[in-house]
């Protein structure tokens, strides 16, 4: 299903839309993508749900994952931190690394890993505590007490996620107070606490309102600059807002990667022009 | 979704309305030159409005599409549907621009043989139904091999203007009826360019393709 026009980068047999970095038409320098998920299948249980993937993700872009409900975006996003892991009887083969490093390696610590890849679900889900204690609880977890770097992190990851001004004056009050597209960003806050490298979002906007999406929207995009983000959304004209690619999946299968703007004017595979256009999915 | 398709196809086919309009224009405003028939040139001044008309619907009706957010092809057709549409306007006022000279022409006895000007209008109108019909069957070959013919009705129009600066030159009787002829011959040679412009609109829908500024050569990014 994937088609190739180009000489694919090594050990990528990748699609023909894979986006160029920021060069044009020079030759990329030599430095590995930063995630690659190679030749990766993954079954839950008997079922395979995910077939022979090959996919660079750049470092410090917004990448957006599209599809039909099944199709597999949302199981391939919680693979990047292992989310699945958690899942009962899973299996996977090929690989995911990151900065060139297999997140599967027996070294790797899962919490580390989820660390460096923080998340945010669809439904905002702040914990029933303070404002202040929801930023700071993976630090208080890793037994971190010191007071003023803990305040630090909380003003540093609130003004980030863009909820300082409207929560500073109450941080101590129960952050199930706060409204949804609030509590979404109070979830993005406490994602990015830990400094984490990488931003996995899985339609972080489904469950708000237009203003409220606006506003996570706008807060996406001052985030590309210090994270790798990569998001699952149905809405088609949001990752045409926000991502700098657009990875289509179907049954499992990607079926056509390239540059956000090449992939919503001028898709060049059919099935993904049927897509976008509304024609099924 | 389905709705918007059909809107997309009511929209491509008021284009074609338009575009048979705009045709027929150009048809009747060189018959009424040939013929110095003053009836058919008021006609064709008289009913440039009706291509006005299609050009704000469509434009409004654009706007109403583009406000669904459409993507892909679609989203190429309409934007590309509003420039088309101002093209096919264009191609009426200058059939209109035809039908007045052809007024200030019929007071007085043809200023010489037309030869080259129902040329430069046959040439001009078949441009402009093969970019028309490129755009109606997506056949981009045929789009394409209208940029070249645009070359040849501009050296007719340079040739005319020679040819008729020289009859000024001869007597003064002569330049109300050569100026005329070269608005006529320049209006011909903007239809031509309007048409290759609706040929290279024909290419973008269809391929994506921006062959604009290129003579048919792949644009690089």
């Amino acid at each position: 299903m994937e088609t190739m026009e180009e000489p694919p980068p090594a050990k990528s047999p990748d699609t023909q839309a894979q986006p160029s970095p920021d060069t044009t038409n020079e030759e990329p320098k030599a430095s590995p993508p930063y995630i690659r998920v190679q030749d990766y299948c993954f079954w839950y249980g008997e079922n395979q749900v995910l077939f022979d993937l090959n996919l660079d993700v750049q470092e410090k872009k917004v990448t957006a994952l599209i599809g039909p409900s099944g199709c597999g975006k949302s199981t391939l996003l919680r693979n990047f931190n292992r989310m699945n892991d958690l899942v009962d009887d899973i299996r996977h083969k090929g690989d995911i690394t990151i900065a060139g490093n297999s997140i599967y390696d027996p070294a790797v610590e899962i919490i580390s890993l989820r660390k460096r890849v923080g998340m945010v679900f669809q439904k905002y889900n702040p914990f029933p505590k303070s404002i202040y204690e929801n930023v700071i609880f993976s630090l208080r977890v890793a037994g971190r007490r010191n007071k003023a770097e803990l305040d630090e992190t909380v003003e540093r990851s609130l003004k980030k996620a863009a909820l300082w001004e409207e929560v500073k004056d109450r941080l101590h009050e129960s952050a199930l107070g706060l409204s949804g597209g609030q509590m979404q960003r109070l979830c993005i806050a406490r994602a990015i606490a830990n400094q984490p490298e990488i931003l996995l979002m899985d339609e972080p906007c489904s469950a708000l309102d237009p203003i409220a999406t606006g506003k996570i929207e706008d807060l996406i995009d001052e985030l590309r600059d210090q994270f790798t983000i990569i998001i699952v959304t149905h809405n088609m004209q949001q990752a045409t807002r926000i991502s700098d690619n657009t990875a289509f999946f179907y049954l499992g299968e990607l079926i056509e990667y390239g540059e956000t703007q090449q992939i919503f004017t001028n898709p060049k595979i059919k099935q993904t022009e049927d897509y976008v256009t509304g024609r099924f999915g | 979704m389905q709705i918007l398709q059909k809107e997309i196809a009511d929209f491509k086919n008021e284009l074609l309305a338009m575009a048979s309009h705009a045709e027929g224009a150009i048809v009747r405003a060189i018959k009424a030159l040939l013929e110095r028939d003053d009836k058919l040139a008021e006609q064709v001044k008289k009913d440039d409005y009706i291509l006005d008309e299609f050009e704000i619907s469509i434009d409004n009706e654009a706007i109403r599409l583009l406000s669904q957010a459409p993507l892909a092809k679609d989203l190429r057709m309409i934007v590309t549907g509003m420039k088309i549409s101002n093209d096919l306007e264009r191609i009426g006022d200058e059939a209109a621009k035809i039908a007045k000279c052809t007024l200030i022409l019929n007071k007085e006895p043809n200023l010489k043989e037309y030869i080259d000007i129902p040329t430069m209008a046959e040439r001009a109108t078949e441009m402009l139904r093969d970019a028309l019909d490129s755009f109606v069957q997506g056949d981009t070959e045929k789009a394409r091999a209208v940029q070249p013919k645009d070359q040849l009705v501009n050296q007719i129009n340079s040739q005319v203007h020679r040819e008729l600066a020289g009859y000024i030159a001869e007597s003064p009787v002569n330049i109300s009826r050569s100026l005329s002829l070269m608005v006529v011959s320049k209006s011909l040679e903007r239809i031509a360019d309007h048409a290759k412009n609706i040929a290279e609109e024909a290419v973008y829908i269809h391929e994506g393709e921006d062959i604009r500024h290129s003579n048919g050569a792949k644009h690089t990014q």
